[in-house]
């Protein structure tokens, strides 16, 4: 082993359930800076690390809602004061006609919001990334199931980190430490 | 224990012997292997003999419009009064071609209808590239397409804006958002896959084009946690949309005084419309795919067989519409309206009304039978009158309504010219070579959440295995 210091260390589970369990046992051990990869979602994960429900939705509301009232603000203001032309004797201020484009706006920025919000909230893109150290960890797109734990964590410690995910049933652990 | 007056027991067995939608006894790593081999693999002879000729038709789709911008619109069979010929009865059909693919991949997704996870990526990618077939025909319809730009609000030099009291304008923004919004979710879900092909890349280009759209993604749960959600959220945003989107088109001919178009009904009646075409579109496509790529056991008949319910359910309530509109002109006591009707189905256009009939009413009742509904060959050929009935629907009810309206005297008989012909095959050839590009360079069934469906991404699966194999 070279002398650069382990920004984490990685260990290996054989299927969602045993991933699972190690999630509730690092939970319970109070580790924090710690994430289980798989290649699909796990339905019940997030209660077994403890994760809280994703604020995405707070974010993407209010744009929702202030998004609408400009889009029909922005008609009214277009028809009535910035080009006022009376089209088939309608009057300037057709409420009713401006539904469609508040609508379609209120939709089209909230979409916007959903996917540059949930990349926001996961940091992404982020190319490099310790787990990246790894070559097992190719696997985890494909049928991988793995533990990381960041070296970040404040109760992190090589050894400690190594035993814990040993005795929870980790299996290829590796430390994961810049090579290159 | 009891959960809900079931023992756990009845449960487990029940979740077990389900039928899997997935056959085959696939693991995580063949559906992998499987859907990125197609990808990663040689390219298919058949691959490039049909890229070549699609290829050709979008070329012939693009001279065609070089020529129209040139020449102008009078190249087109468009009259006076039919001032809206083969152009917007394109732009209707490709647009609700594009409905199917965003009710798999956002109505299913909230009713929890799993069996969508084999088909939902290749119908999206179906809405996107019909979406863009579908925007380029109001778009060169403009004739004078250096100032297309008219139709956004953008501040310019003669303080000039669109008027927001025109459904026309409507469609700009619902259609341009519809685009942009199942780009997005088409992304969305394309992460993780891009991830599984990055990770299994064997060059250094591949792996850095692969990486850098991939975004690094590291499918960690607390990554995961936030793509659900916004996949949720954006399934959640598409319903409404895609119901709108429909409807806001129908209103380009309901909100107009011409009889025929004035009615009501329109919205809904288009909505069905287009989730009838659009699901025939799918199966079309998915039945070519399946074959070519061996995928039966991802793409199963029992998902073919609930499309094709779908299909049945949206043509009754397509015909139901044709019923509805011939009753309430009669009902309406309105000389024109009744007239339209009459006119439709036995007047000039007949033909096509009655092409219209037998394709969206009369053959998919056909699927009542079991033997039909699970017979590939028989439900292909539905699938393709499906659309070209659909076809006809948007043409009889454009044409025949602007052809015969309020005065005998300005009535016309539209017929298209070749270039007409050659713009609606030519989008065809567009749609496809898009389509065979995706096939060939995407995964084209999404990796991710077809592993999320099989029985052992259940974290209860080893439970109940392990309980079961020790009561034996």
């Amino acid at each position: 082993m070279n002398n650069r210091k382990s920004e984490g260390i990685l260990a290996e589970f054989e299927n969602p359930a045993e991933l699972i369990h190690a999630a509730e046992k690092l939970r319970d051990a109070n580790y924090n800076d710690f994430d289980c990869h798989s290649p699909f979602p796990i339905h019940g994960m997030d209660r077994a690390m403890g994760e809280k429900r994703s604020i995405l939705g707070w974010i993407v509301g209010p744009v929702a809602f202030i998004m609408a009232i400009f889009g029909f603000l922005f008609e009214g203001w277009t028809s009535v004061i910035a080009y006022p032309l009376v089209i088939s004797g309608k009057p300037l201020f057709s409420y009713p006609a401006f539904g469609v484009v508040a609508f379609a706006l209120m939709i089209l920025f909230s979409a916007f919001t959903s996917l540059f919000g949930m990349l926001a909230l996961n940091k992404l893109p982020r190319y490099h990334h310790p787990v990246f150290y790894s070559d097992n960890f190719s696997k985890v797109s494909d049928n991988g199931f793995f533990v990381s734990i960041e070296a970040t964590d404040a109760k992190y410690a090589d050894d400690d980190a190594k035993n814990f995910l040993i005795s929870i049933g980790g299996k290829n652990i590796e430390f994961l430490i810049d090579n290159d | 224990m009891r959960v809900c007056g079931v023992s756990v027991k009845d449960t487990t067995t029940l979740l077990l012997d389900e039928e899997p939608l997935i056959t085959g006894n696939q693991t995580f790593s063949s559906i992998t292997e499987k859907i990125s081999g197609i990808v990663e693999g040689e390219t298919n002879k058949i691959w490039f003999i049909l890229l070549g000729l699609t290829s050709s038709l979008a070329l012939m789709f693009f001279g065609s419009m070089g020529f129209l911008f040139w020449e102008g619109v009078g190249i087109w069979g468009v009259n006076n009064p039919v001032g809206w010929g083969w152009s917007i009865v394109n732009f209707v059909f490709w647009v609700g071609i594009g409905h199917a693919g965003t009710l798999i991949s956002a109505i299913l997704f909230i009713f929890r209808q799993k069996w969508r996870t084999s088909i939902n990526r290749f119908a999206e990618a179906m809405t996107l590239f019909a979406v863009v077939c579908a925007l380029i025909f109001p778009g060169i319809h403009v004739g004078r397409i250096w100032i297309a730009y008219y139709m956004f609000p953008l501040p310019n030099q003669m303080a000039m804006w669109p008027n927001f009291r025109s459904p026309l304008l409507w469609d700009v923004f619902a259609v341009g958002t519809y685009f942009a919004v199942s780009l997005m979710f088409w992304y969305t879900g394309l992460i993780p896959d891009l991830a599984t092909l990055r990770d299994r890349a064997k060059t250094r280009f591949r792996k850095m084009i692969l990486a850098i759209f991939a975004l690094g993604w590291r499918g960690g749960n607390k990554q995961w946690k936030n793509y659900e959600f916004a996949y949720l959220l954006l399934a959640a945003l598409s319903t409404p949309l895609v119901l709108s989107v429909h409807s806001v088109v129908s209103a380009d001919f309901a909100s107009a005084v011409i009889p025929g178009w004035h009615t009501t009904i329109f919205p809904p009646y288009f909505v069905a419309g287009a989730i009838f075409s659009g699901f025939a579109m799918v199966m079309t496509l998915a039945i070519i795919a399946r074959k070519v790529y061996k995928l039966e056991h991802i793409i199963t008949v029992n998902h073919l067989e609930k499309m094709t319910k779908i299909i049945m359910l949206t043509g009754m309530m397509v015909g139901y519409a044709y019923a509805i509109e011939f009753f309430v002109a009669w009902y309406s006591g309105n000389v024109f309206e009744s007239f339209t009707f009459v006119n439709r189905a036995f007047g000039p256009y007949a033909w096509a009304y009655w092409i219209m009939v037998s394709c969206n009413v009369i053959i998919p009742q056909l699927f009542w039978f079991k033997k039909i509904r699970t017979s590939v060959p028989i439900m292909f050929v539905i699938s393709i009158l499906v659309n070209i009935g659909m076809w006809f629907e948007r043409f009889v009810i454009t044409v025949s309504s602007l052809a015969n309206d309020f005065l005998p005297s300005s009535w016309d008989y539209y017929s298209p010219t070749v270039w007409d012909i050659s713009l609606l095959i030519g989008s065809f050839g567009l749609f496809f070579s898009l389509f065979l590009l995706f096939i060939r360079f995407l995964p084209m069934i999404s990796i991710a959440e077809v592993k999320g469906v099989l029985p052992q991404a259940d974290p209860h699966y080893y439970e109940i295995t392990k309980n079961r194999s020790r009561d034996e």
